[in-house]
This record gives C-alpha cells, structure tokens and sequence, in this order.
C-alpha cells in the first residue's frame, strides 16, 4: 500500500532529512523521492510504502502535517488511491 | 507510477480551488419504525439511526484524513415521515422531527433530511398533518430538513398540494422570522423528486431503495472555473470538453469515497450524484464559470445557454467516472450559497425571471432565494406552480426553496451564515394568481411525444 507526501513550500536546510528521517521511525519504507527548486521554491514528491507503518496512517498524516508547520513548509500526506482515481482509467 | 504533474494538480484543486466532496449521506429506511403509538415509533426511529449511522461522521473524517480531500458533510436521509404518521393520525407528527433532531445530534450529522411528504398525485393518510406541521416542525429543530413533492411528468401537478405549500413556506419563515426566517431555508417543494438525493434540504430515502445505502455528494465550481480560466479564450466546443474532463476528475473522486465509505460502514453504495455545488467562498461559485465563459455578469442574456452547456457537460464527463449515477446531478444556481450569484442579485443583472428560465436547463430551481417578506402565499404557489410546470414538461427535478424575508423588503438582505450564506432580497411580480391557485385540483400529465 502506497501514499504520496509533498512538501511545497521555502526551501530550508534539513526538509528531506526530517521527513525521511520521521518516516523511518515508523516504518515506512521511502520508494522514490523527486524534488525540485524553481525560484526558492521547493517542491519534493516522496512515494513511500505505507504496509509496514507501526501507527495508523491518520497519525501519520498529523504528525508530518504538524512538522510542515513547524518548518514553515505545507506537507500533505494522501494515499495514492486519490491520484489513480483521479488521473487513471 | 503517478507523475508529478499529477499529483501537484490534484493538490492544487484542494488546496486552491475548493475542491471538495460536499457530503456522505447514508440513507436508512424507517419502514420497520411504523408504530401505531407514536412514541414508541420515535424509539425505534432514533435507535436504528443512531445503530446504522454511529461510526458515519467518523469514518468519513478518516476517509477525509487518509485520501487528503475534504469531506464536508456527514448527513442522514429517512424514509418520508409522512409513511411513518399515517400509523398514527391522531398525533402531531412534530414529535417525529423531534426524534430526528435528537438522532442527528447524537451521530453528530449537521442536518437530517426526510421530513417530507410525496403527494404528487394526491394526499394519502398522514400527508396532510404532516404538511400542516412542517412550520413548527422546522421552528422547533435545528437539523431536520423537510421536502414536500407535488407533480411530476407521470402524475401531473397537484395544484391543492400547491396552493397548501405557498402557505407552508411562508408560515415557516414567519415562525422563525427572529432567526432570518431559516425555517424556510431548509424546505423545499419539489416536482420530480429523485428518491437518492444526497443533497440538502431535499434529501430524503425513498420508498424503493434498499434498507440503508450511501450516496455521496461531490462539489468543485471552483476546479471548473481555474479550468476554464487557464484555457484562455478557446472556442466553446473545447470549453464543454474542458467541463467534461474536469468533471471526470472530480467525479472519480466522489466515486472513491462512496467505495471507501460504503467499504468501511458494511453498507451498500448508492449512487454518487455529479453537481456542482457553490458554496459563499469565493471561488467556489457556478455563477462565476458562467462568467469565465464569457459573460459580464451572471444573468446576462446568454446564462441559459452558458448554463446548459455547464449541466450537460458535467453530466456526459461525469456519468463514466462513477459506477452509479443519480440524485440531481448537474450544476445547482442557490442564489445565497453563490457569491457570483449574490453579486449578480445585488446589481439587479440577475432577477426572479431570469432564474425560472435558468433552472429550464440546471439541475435544480429555484433554489435559496430571499423574497419580499409581504409576499402573499398565492404569490408563492404561483412561483411553485410555473417552477413544477417546467420539470414536468421537461421530464427533469425542479424544487422551490423561497425564503419570504418576514418584515423585509426587496433590496434589503437576510444573513443565514455558514453555507447557507446570505443575499439580497428579490422583487416579485404583484400581480395576483390568487382565482387560479384557488382553484384546486389536479394539472394532467404531459404528452411524451409531439414533443416541441
């Protein structure tokens, strides 16, 4: 079971390293990052699988939700269900 | 794998276009509340909805949570209360709103629908006391929604229904006339009501579907319109083809969280209904995609057509991203719910008029709008009466919900807050329908072919 976790927002020092490093103490395994800066501007794409997460995915999303805040970043956390809903036949 | 392009566009309908699915309402059927003691019924009543629909609001905030797109409403629809008091005619069937209200507020929905009657071809027992008890019914709640059917293209229109419901709306805005009349806003008078509508207030589970059932609700004017505003100047054959695609997507994702929900409650799903439903926000007007496609302001000659084209395309994209498809599907124009339309009344570019000749191609009616406070209930029977003429004829839902603005007049405005939102007052025509109303009976069915 896969989600998806974005982090849009101003590029700091640390953003991949706190989220990936908040992923691991769940388990959740990282499977593909992308990420870019246009204009100071980050934007990074995490594919992560979810099947051996130790919390409920809902805590998960809060908790990565809160850290975004704390950054100054807007994370979001969704299962990848909505974006084959929405982009695939 | 997903791309990018994607997954950002998806979080961009969210987060900046108002991108929502509006409601999950599970339908239950009462039919095994039917009591002849009418307390007992209540019981039975509160008890199954409180048993079918406890984890509802909750599971609906996970489903919200884990797929990351608002859920706005978690809402019950029941069995027409009228089917439940004609076991007991000798009771005041307010005690049944009261349950409703009671259930609503333990399951923790925002409103209950099913207060209602379908008397499109006459009264059987317990219409008429639950029709008299709409006003108080409504004034002594705050959750319960009441829907009240009179024609449809089968049955014709039954113009006694009619002339009493001109004397509902306005006896419940009178007794709620301290709250900006709000008792009207949640009633609504429908021809051709569909018995799967997820939708407020004209909810209700009709007598043909199953014992509960989830129907979900989508929304998204708002997607629609950056769509179309991204577009740029594109000729209108690709205008109904950005609609389609747009509704697609939005569709899917109200099919999504039927499943999701329908999965989770072991209950089955319903049908998603494909409209695009404004709320005050702005950007999340229908009135404003009307103008994106090139209109000065909502209202302007060329609204109907801009308008058929929106309820057809939203339709065609959406019809094959869901498995099941129903309730009213197609673009809702509530005037106080829609900032372009609020705007629109208060410069006087949208009138009464122009909204009747309006819902000839929407999905709706006459939807939330505020009229005089001196306006007669002839007056209003007569706004019914034409309103159900037209989804007769046009084999399509179209509903009343008026809001006489007690000790108001036209130009002043009524504030419900919330989504209900607030707008200007309305003029309506003075001349009287009073002999024709009066006149009772029954307008026979339309011919089905000879169509012109």
């Amino acid at each position: 079971m896969n989600a998806v976790i974005t982090v849009l927002g101003k590029d700091t020092v640390g953003i991949l390293a706190k989220v990936s490093g908040e992923c691991a103490e769940v388990g959740v395994n990282i499977i593909e990052v992308t990420q870019s800066v246009l204009q100071g501007m980050f934007a990074m794409i995490m594919f992560v699988d979810i099947t051996g997460c130790t919390v409920p995915f809902s805590q998960l999303v809060d908790s990565l939700t809160e850290t975004g805040e704390k950054m100054g970043v807007k994370i979001h956390v969704m299962h990848e269900d909505i974006f084959n809903a929405m982009h695939k036949i | 794998m997903i791309n990018s392009h994607d997954i950002l566009e998806t979080i961009n309908m969210i987060d900046n276009e108002n991108l929502d699915v509006r409601t999950i309402t599970m339908g239950i059927s009462l039919l095994d509340c039917i009591d002849d003691n009418i307390d007992k019924a209540c019981q039975k009543l509160y008890d199954k909805i409180c048993r079918y629909a406890g984890n509802l609001v909750k599971t609906g905030e996970d489903i919200s949570k884990e797929i990351g797109i608002p859920i706005i409403h978690k809402r019950i629809a029941v069995t027409p209360i009228a089917m439940l008091a004609a076991a007991c005619p000798t009771n005041n069937p307010v005690k049944f709103a009261k349950a409703l209200d009671k259930a609503a507020d333990t399951i923790g929905v925002n409103f209950v629908g099913g207060y209602s009657a379908l008397v499109h071809k006459g009264f059987a027992p317990g219409d008429y006391a639950l029709i008299d008890s709409i006003p108080e019914a409504l004034a002594s709640t705050e959750k319960v929604c009441s829907s009240v059917n009179i024609g449809s293209t089968k049955a014709g229109i039954n113009m006694d229904a009619v002339e009493m419901m001109g004397k509902v709306i306005r006896r419940s805005a009178e007794l709620t006339a301290d709250k900006d009349c709000i008792g009207a806003a949640k009633l609504v008078v429908f021809c051709n009501a569909p018995e799967d509508n997820p939708f407020m207030a004209g909810a209700f589970h009709g007598a043909g579907e199953p014992d509960s059932v989830i129907n979900v609700g989508v929304s998204g004017p708002g997607v629609v319109r950056a769509a179309l505003a991204k577009a740029g100047d594109c000729n209108i054959t690709e205008v109904a083809d950005i609609v389609k695609k747009t509704a697609f997507k939005i569709t899917r994702t109200g099919q999504l969280v039927a499943k999701e929900a329908s999965r989770r409650l072991g209950v089955p799903f319903g049908i998603v209904d494909l409209s695009l439903a404004p709320t005050p926000a702005i950007g999340d007007s229908v009135a404003y995609i009307l103008e994106e496609m090139g209109l000065e302001q909502c209202g302007a000659h060329g609204t109907t057509a801009c308008l058929a084209l929106l309820n057809d395309a939203v339709k065609k994209g959406g019809v094959m991203a869901s498995s099941h498809v129903g309730g009213l599907s197609g673009a809702f124009i509530p005037v106080t719910e829609d900032a372009g339309m609020i705007e629109a009344a208060r410069s006087k570019a949208l009138t009464l008029t122009k909204l009747e000749a309006m819902t000839a191609v929407c999905s709706v009616g006459l939807d939330m709008i505020a009229i005089p406070g001196d306006t007669t209930a002839e007056i209003i029977s007569g706004i019914i009466a034409d309103e159900a003429a037209i989804g007769m004829v046009n084999s399509k839902t179209t509903a009343v919900r008026l809001i006489p603005a007690i000790g108001k007049s036209a130009g002043e405005e009524l504030n419900f807050g919330g989504l209900l939102g607030n707008g200007p007052i309305m003029d309506v025509n003075r001349k009287s329908p009073a002999r024709f109303i009066s006149r009772g009976g029954r307008i026979p069915a339309p011919m089905q072919s000879l169509k012109n």
